[in-house]
């Protein structure tokens, strides 16, 4: 049979095919582009004032040999954008406010937080009728990324929630205003009203970038009837005490029951118990892993024994089907989770069992005093970019006010921030919320750089490994700080740049965040 | 040809190359550099501290785990999705193609829909459908007896649910082209055949089959393509888990890219991908021009 007339056109389909699939190829490269795309944007924002001083005054001392012609072509790139997006900004309007004019400030909060702070903003529009407060809502799982545009755009808002783990990373971008300054001037405010642990997360190298809005950490959530089987009336305080409970437990249950569930696919458990046994988790100014340094080695022992002496179940968080449901039939009986899980417990354990459950701060390896937790929650900051500091600050400073911060907690039940808040009977009402007060009092944050995130992800993977078997703990944890020491390798470039320049005669512009 | 002409013939593509060089060569060149250094979150800052590194990001890329978890989820989704999605596009084409089919403009458009309509509704609507307890494709599964799956939870079931909803939400793109494939094969050849005895199958075989021979070579090579850059799909619905059984090279550096920021890193990703589809698109085209010959 001859061929149908369509193929007479081969030598048209041929060079068709061949554009297409030059362009689509080029498509894929083009997405890394847009890195480099935004990476010239974020440049040019980042050191609008650096990369003039830069042009000016040539560096004497560079190492690699491409930086040179790298901040050749990216100057002048810089500047056209500068230009133009400068173009844009001015006619943004946002000159500060005169007299008689209301000045608009623009404040992010996420979730349910975004949901019901206006009704709070609202008083303080009505106390501060030259300010105007445009709350906008942004959902968590876009918030990370909506800011890091925001701040490539040059369209930070004036005022922003962020979770105090991310604060590190926004300040290595220097989008973030240093707040001392306007803390020493606010009578009645200072870090003695938060919890320490707290408030050192938004401490990052000896200065303030953001003030606590509400807290979190992780505690345990246990049935009291369970233990009270087994003798005991009260949780035990050391590890040691603990872990004969977990294991009494164990007995009584048999064969089909554990102790405790510690999810394998989180990283939180093993790293809050090798903060209990005292590891710095990174060390030589978190340049370098110290997870297979003693003090993390000893807690990651305890974490792992309970999986080998069968107390917890080697599984994930998407095996077990319904948390709940197995706390209720007592296939574990206990649980190390955050306060949202208290409304959790009520609404989903069944009534005969409510009586049967409570919280505790967790026990340490000397007593409960070293029974440290992880510091979380959520923080208020402002950006480098508002042109209303002065303003922002006084939003902030209203929210954290102790009154307003039971009030915020009453709306979304999430734990205030001020200390002073946490004598308020509204707030502690409820008996499995005493137990975060002593927890909060005992916490510890995790290292403020912005590779910490990424770090805490290979926790797990490394120690998951060593759960199932994989590999002894010592190799996992071996191969954890070899991992962690290749994440940190230009941290510890940084600080030795650093370093010689301080020693040289060239005064440093930037310090480490 | 004269001078004059060849200036003419200068200024009429120079816009278009210049726009070209400028949106593709210069970002794909730079794109290419950058995954030599150590471009990250400081050097966004900074970005004196931007360090060449050679193939460093290559050495740990391939050392890297999760690289080969994402390459292995790609071409899954590739060998799997791709045929699959052909074959469905071309059913698809077949049927309003028939001659005795009716509402045929109507089925065209409604198959079309879905590569029209956003992936972020889509993705919602889905969800529903993968519900493990309330999800339609649960409940349809129930009436036989099939017990429930987790379909986005489980990470046995979370890439063949993926596969299922990018089939349905691409094929019909490809079912135009099928369409207007079909459409060029000249009736007189179905005539002739009938007229020879051929049955339907036979006349599929002989007639329809090697007349969309060079509509398949495009469809199988853009398909192809297309589905290496696996992203929006397990993006908005299973951000790459359960266990990392939806990550892809693409959604890979995204994260290494924009979540921690290692840009270099990211961009080795994309070089390294670029290799691949090139490698895929050349072995398809061998293969193609076996057949032919």
């Amino acid at each position: 049979m001859t061929r149908p007339a369509i193929v007479v056109a081969p030598r048209t389909i041929r060079a068709s095919r061949a554009i297409l699939t030059a362009s689509q190829t080029i498509l894929a490269a083009s997405r890394a582009i847009l890195a480099a795309s935004h990476a010239i944007l974020a440049a040019s924002w980042a050191n609008r004032a650096r990369t003039l001083a830069f042009l000016a005054t040539p560096r004497p001392v560079i190492e690699a040999p491409w930086t040179v012609s790298a901040a050749r072509w990216m100057i002048p790139a810089a500047l056209v954008v500068l230009s133009l997006l400068g173009g844009c900004a001015g006619e943004g309007g946002r000159s500060p406010g005169t007299a008689g004019e209301r000045v608009k400030l623009r404040f992010w909060a996420m979730g349910r937080e975004g949901e019901v702070v206006t009704e709070l903003v609202r008083d303080f529009e009505r106390e501060h009728p030259t300010i105007q407060v445009d709350v906008q809502q942004i959902p968590w799982s876009a918030a990370h990324e909506k800011l890091l545009t925001a701040i490539v755009g040059g369209s930070t808002p004036d005022v922003s929630q962020l979770g105090n783990t991310w604060i590190s990373e926004f300040v290595a971008l220097e989008a973030l205003r240093p707040l001392d300054p306007l803390l020493e001037r606010t009578p009645g405010l200072s870090d003695t009203s938060y919890f320490s642990g707290v408030w050192d997360t938004n401490v990052i190298e000896g200065e303030l970038y953001g003030l606590p809005w509400y807290v979190d950490t992780r505690l345990l959530f246990y049935r009291t009837d369970i233990l009270a089987q087994t003798g005991r009336d009260r949780l035990p305080g050391t590890w040691e005490e603990w872990r004969a409970a977990l294991r009494d437990i164990k007995t009584l249950g048999g064969e089909s029951k554990y102790a405790i569930f510690l999810p394998t696919n989180e990283p939180t458990e093993a790293v809050i118990f090798g903060l209990q046994a005292g590891s710095p988790l990174l060390r030589d100014h978190d340049t370098a892993g110290a997870f297979s340094a003693p003090e993390f080695r000893r807690g990651y022992d305890f974490f792992h024994g309970l999986f080998r002496e069968g107390l917890a179940p080697p599984v994930r968080n998407t095996q077990i089907a319904n948390v709940y449901q197995e706390l209720a039939r007592g296939t574990f009986a206990m649980y190390i989770t955050g306060p949202w899980n208290i409304g959790e417990f009520r609404r989903r354990l069944p009534a005969e069992l409510q009586d049967d459950w409570a919280t505790a701060p967790l026990p340490g390896p000397e007593g409960p005093a070293t029974g440290v937790s992880l510091a979380g929650g959520s923080s208020l900051v402002i950006f480098h970019r508002s042109p209303h500091p002065q303003e922002a600050w006084k939003l902030i400073e209203y929210l954290s006010r102790p009154e307003v911060q039971v009030r915020f907690f009453a709306l979304t039940g999430d734990l205030p921030a001020r200390r002073e808040a946490w004598s308020d009977s509204s707030v502690i009402a409820d008996p499995a919320i005493l137990a975060f007060r002593e927890q909060l009092a005992r916490t510890v944050a995790t290292p403020k750089i912005p590779e910490w995130e990424l770090i805490f992800k290979r926790v797990q993977d490394w120690s998951e490994a060593a759960i199932h078997g994989a590999m002894s703990p010592d190799s996992a944890l071996a191969g954890l700080d070899r991992e962690v020491d290749r994440l940190l390798e230009k941290r510890r470039w940084l600080r030795s740049r650093q370093a010689s320049a301080e020693n040289g005669t060239a005064t440093t512009r930037e310090s480490l965040p | 040809m004269s001078r004059s002409q060849t200036k003419a013939g200068w200024v009429f593509i120079g816009p278009a190359s210049a726009l070209i060089g400028l949106f593709f060569f210069v970002p794909v060149v730079a794109g290419l550099l950058l995954s030599f250094t150590d471009f990250d979150i400081y050097g966004i800052a900074a970005p004196e501290t931007v360090r060449w590194i050679g193939l460093r990001n290559y050495v740990q890329l391939v050392q890297n785990p999760l690289f080969w978890t994402a390459l292995k989820n790609t071409l899954v989704f590739v060998l799997a999705g791709g045929p699959l999605s052909v074959a469905v596009s071309l059913g698809a084409a077949l049927l309003p193609n028939a001659p005795q089919a009716r509402l045929r403009g109507l089925f065209r458009t409604v198959y079309f829909t879905p590569v029209v309509t956003t992936i972020v509704a889509v993705a919602l609507v889905w969800r529903y459908l993968y519900h493990p307890r309330y999800g339609l494709l649960n409940h349809a599964l129930g009436l036989v007896g099939i017990g429930p799956i987790d379909w986005l939870g489980d990470p046995n079931w979370a890439m063949p649910a993926i596969i299922l909803l990018a089939i349905w939400k691409n094929f019909g793109y490809n079912m135009l082209i099928f369409l207007a494939g079909l459409q060029s094969i000249p009736e007189e050849l179905y005539e002739a055949a009938r007229l020879d005895g051929a049955g339907a199958l036979q006349r599929f075989r002989h007639v329809t089959a090697p007349g969309l021979r060079s509509t398949f070579v495009f469809i199988a090579i853009i398909t192809m393509l297309g589905y290496f850059q696996l992203f929006a799909e397990p993006y908005v619905m299973t951000q790459g888990g359960p266990l990392r059984a939806t990550t892809s090279l693409v959604l890979l550096m995204y994260e290494e890219g924009f979540r921690w920021w290692r840009l270099g890193m990211a961009s080795a990703v994309a070089v390294l991908l670029l290799l691949i589809m090139s490698v895929g698109t050349m072995i398809q085209l061998r293969l193609q021009r076996g057949r032919a010959r």
